[in-house]
């Protein structure tokens, strides 16, 4: 009946297949004209209308509205975000805090340059906010929330960034908290992430501390220390008994790790003990918590607030001794204490001691099946991963890698119910409490602040499959770590007073103090001869200073030769200018360039009484500490002596940075004065 | 095409990328047992941190009662502008009358204004305002730039790492946090300080210069990472440099 009135006539029927025909045209312009980006675009031009530039942003905007696209074939981008969000490059939008309207805030790269997916994810080719931004079925990648947003920087840039701190921080953590003993992490050019932390070895452990104390530690390894960085497995009692009686049974003992002290000594003076533990600067590296509750002290060596607890006097005492003979590759350097002094620290470290600690503990003789139980659930939990323990090889692989964790499929993932389907929150959760994801996972409870577990996703999310795809030519390689050793005694030294844990030689060691590379260029030999057997302060401002290791005249001199012959930048002859001997016409000019034109006063010290300057170090003896031509050409370029330096570039011309130089080194001090510093 | 009611939804869960604050929190079911009169900031005010980024120390606030003794039991609630969160965003303090949260900033680089809030037992809110400040990539590069080189005299503050040298100064130098002389000055007034020396703007010579040490980059980061902590905050709308 319907067909009959539509179609029954041709006339009817031509008109009615007209109608559907324009019908079916209109759709696509209507689609197009009522579409989101449309509907943005149409917002925009209202959202400019009332302001000081509408002409000229108006005219910008008309020079490029309908869809927009960035298309970088060579980075896979295919961006059409720039059709809603109109205003990224508008600077005088500054003020718009609404979206999609808001400008781009200043970052070193252009939007013409990566497009907007590299940093944010998301789909770029998509063109409604819900496909753009969320994951849908056939699109999985959603937006990256802004909390994490500095992990796409390390997809380029392998060396840590400026203005990427949480990253930064990530990374370090990943290193620092023992992640990759377990998980590998491989590198885009092949190589693994590597631990910087150094766990224990347990093939002594029976030497240095007690099976109570490994109990508690197992069972709760922050209320021994808070800052350590040891996961707690949430061992059930019977567990934590049978891995610390298997620990214990199955230690080696090793000559000479530990002595007994003298019986007949009468009680250290504790107040003896804590200047001598000031003076030898162990707060540099070892950190002890106040009555306050605040951890002060560095974070290279383990916190000792409980150590009394801990370890074994007649331990502590042959470690405090040589700790090389415990363990030859720790980073504590090597006193060379004398016994008086072993005694008072020991003293001193012992009386270091939480009665609530191990009070209750109370453990049987251990029995064989509870040994061998202790072994299996020691192989079980990968404790070899970390720690060195007889008998048991250090497995490999034993968790998941995480080299590509940053594009792991949702498909992939069991997520928890509640939780939000996206690939930050389950790292995040996973972090946070990994046996929440069942009860039976090895993972143990890590103890991370906030800031920490989102610094860690970060620098998780960065090891994406674009961070391995990239050419090579678009990355930003780190540093390669440098395996520098120096060779002969004077090698073995360095080693034996651990140098590199605070200094940095040829691209290897700490940051703590100065880098050494080009010492032998810098410094006068009587002045290094004179500092390796008693170091002063420099820089009387700081808090972390250069211990004194006690050494012997031979061993000084056979330091001070390896320094002065091996550390010389090629950059100049150190002999090319005299240490003596400036006109005092030179030499005036010199002074007043360094008071007036140079102010120089602002951070250094000439003149004890008149001047105040704590920033750089001491200057009042530079004159028998540095070489003439150190002190010339650091003036005209420190950033090239020493990179990283602080001391600002001046730009001096040659006339000035001779007088400057003429001047400084006549500053000789006088054994006087240094001693009254 | 729903229209409006949608596109609104979606644009507020755009804005608020970390949970829209409107939401009532897990607090407003907790029943207070004590009141205070007064609410004072523990520790975690004042935080410089990412845009975006759950702040590195928690904000601890404490509830006190008119003798100004702690008070346990009293309900706090947070609140901030669009964007910040907080982890939890109440509850009731503990026996030292304190309560901590984690402070999740908002995506825009801003000086975000914060709430804590506590009632008397006459209903009467009591209200903590407490500052937080978020640095954008540019200002963060400034934050680290001001950290190594300017803080060091320019911040009067000495930490356990670092012992300020503003006192060892003649001529005292302005802190960054001082709106009232750093807003009269121009982007051009302090590229050239940084640059020449003070003695480009006829000021001390005991502010060096950094124009051969700085990129161009660095010191347009520098300022403006001054103007985002400069309190009062300057009367500009955003880096004039950007317009170039």
């Amino acid at each position: 009946m319907l067909w009959q009135t539509l179609f029954g006539h041709p006339v009817r029927a031509f008109g009615v297949v007209s109608l559907l025909l324009s019908i079916s045209l209109a759709i696509a312009p209507a689609k197009n004209h009522f579409s989101e980006w449309r509907h943005y675009q149409n917002k925009y031009l209202s959202l400019i209308r009332g302001r000081g530039d509408a002409v000229t942003l108006e005219r910008r905007f008309h020079d490029h509205d309908g869809i927009q696209q960035i298309w970088l074939p060579q980075l896979g981008v295919v961006d059409r975000c720039t059709s809603c969000h109109v205003g990224l490059k508008e600077a005088s939008l500054a003020d718009v805090s609404v979206q999609p309207f808001r400008r781009h805030p200043v970052i070193p790269h252009t939007l013409d340059q990566y497009g907007c997916v590299m940093c944010h994810r998301g789909q770029g080719p998509a063109t409604t906010v819900e496909e753009a931004h969320r994951s849908t079925l056939a699109w999985e990648q959603p937006i990256l929330p802004a909390r994490y947003v500095q992990s796409s920087c390390g997809q380029c840039h392998r060396a840590p960034l400026t203005g990427t701190p949480q990253l930064n921080s990530g990374r370090n953590l990943l290193t620092r908290y023992g992640c990759v003993h377990c998980h590998t992490i491989k590198l885009p050019d092949g190589s693994a992430i590597q631990p910087t932390d150094d766990p224990p070895s347990l093939e002594h452990v029976a030497d240095k501390t007690t099976r109570e104390w490994i109990y508690a530690w197992l069972k709760d390894p922050q209320a021994y220390a808070v800052t350590a960085t040891m996961p707690n497995f949430k061992l059930s009692d019977p567990d934590a008994r049978d891995i610390s009686a298997f620990l214990i049974s199955n230690s080696t003992p090793i000559a000479g790790d530990t002595v007994p002290g003298n019986k007949n000594e009468k009680a250290p003076d504790p107040a003896e003990g804590a200047s001598l533990y000031g003076e030898s600067f162990c707060a540099s590296c070892h950190a002890v918590q106040n009555a306050a509750g605040n951890v002060v002290g560095g974070d290279i060596g383990p916190e000792l607030t409980r150590v009394g607890s801990k370890v074994k006097p007649e331990w502590l005492r042959a470690w405090l001794r040589n700790p090389r003979v415990y363990d030859p590759g720790t980073a504590m350097p090597h006193y060379r204490f004398t016994d008086p002094q072993l005694s008072l620290l020991t003293g001193f470290l012992g009386n270091k001691t939480d009665s609530d600690l191990l009070a209750s503990v109370h453990l049987d003789a251990a029995t064989p099946e509870q040994i061998a139980h202790g072994k299996l659930l020691v192989t079980e939990y990968g404790c070899a991963s970390c720690h060195e323990i007889n008998g048991i090889k250090k497995p490999d692989n034993f968790a998941p890698e995480l080299t590509r964790i940053g594009s792991k499929p949702l498909t992939q993932i069991i997520f928890l119910p509640g939780m939000t389907h996206a690939l930050p929150d389950y790292i995040a959760a996973k972090i946070r409490q990994p046996r929440s994801f069942g009860s039976a996972l090895k993972m143990p409870q890590f103890s991370l602040a906030p800031a920490q577990i989102d610094a860690l996703t970060t620098a998780l999310l960065s090891l994406t499959d674009r961070a391995h795809d990239l050419p090579l030519a678009l990355t930003v390689p780190s540093k390669p770590p440098s395996n520098y050793q120096p060779a002969g005694k004077a090698g073995k030294l360095m080693d034996d007073m651990a140098c590199f844990t605070c200094h940095a030689i040829n691209g290897r060691g700490g940051d703590l103090a100065p880098d050494l590379t080009w010492e032998g260029s810098s410094v006068q030999r009587p002045w290094l001869l004179a500092f390796l057997k008693n170091p002063g302060t420099l820089r009387p401002a700081l808090i972390r200073r250069m211990p004194r290791f006690n050494l012997s005249d031979d061993d000084a001199k056979e330091l001070t030769d390896y320094i002065m012959t091996v550390y010389q930048t090629p950059a100049f002859d150190r002999d090319s200018m005299p240490s003596t001997g400036y006109p005092p016409v030179q030499v005036e000019q010199g002074r007043q360039l360094f008071y007036s034109k140079y102010a120089c006063q602002s951070c250094h010290i000439v003149d004890t009484k008149a001047d105040k300057g704590y920033i750089g170090p001491s200057l009042t003896q530079v004159g028998s500490r540095l070489n003439a031509a150190w002190i010339y050409h650091w003036l005209k370029d420190p950033q090239a002596m020493r990179p990283g330096a602080i001391e600002p570039n001046r730009n001096m011309n040659d006339e000035d940075a001779r007088a400057l130089t003429a001047f400084l080194m006549t500053q000789k001090g006088s054994d006087k004065q240094e001693a009254k510093k | 095409m729903t229209g409006h009611g949608r596109t609104l939804f979606v644009l507020c869960l755009i804005l608020g990328s970390a949970g829209c604050t409107h939401k009532s929190g897990p607090a407003s079911a907790l029943k207070p047992t004590g009141f205070g009169a007064a609410l004072v900031e523990s520790s975690g005010g004042k935080q410089i941190g990412a845009t975006g980024t759950v702040l590195a120390q928690p904000l601890v606030v404490q509830v006190n009662d008119e003798q100004g003794n702690a008070v346990a039991g009293a309900l706090v609630e947070f609140s901030g502008p669009a964007g910040v969160s907080f982890d939890p965003q109440g509850g009731v303090t503990d026996s030292s009358g304190q309560l901590s949260t984690n402070v999740t900033l908002g995506s825009m680089a801003f000086r975000y204004q914060l709430t804590a809030r506590t009632s008397t037992k006459a209903q009467k809110p009591v209200d903590l305002k407490i500052e937080e400040i978020a640095l954008g990539y540019q200002q963060m590069v400034g934050f680290q730039l001001d950290n190594k080189y300017c803080g060091r005299c320019h911040n009067p503050e000495s930490s356990a790492e670092r012992v300020s040298n503003f006192d060892n100064l003649e001529v005292k130098p302005h802190p960054f946090t001082e709106g009232e002389t750093l807003n009269k000055m121009t982007d051009a007034d302090l590229t050239a300080i940084i640059s020449h020396g003070g003695p480009a703007l006829n000021k001390s010579a005991l502010m060096p210069p950094y124009g051969y040490t700085l990129t161009k980059t660095e010191i347009e980061a520098l300022i403006a990472y001054i103007r985002l902590v400069s309190d009062p905050p300057p009367h500009v709308s955003g880096t004039v440099y950007a317009q170039k």
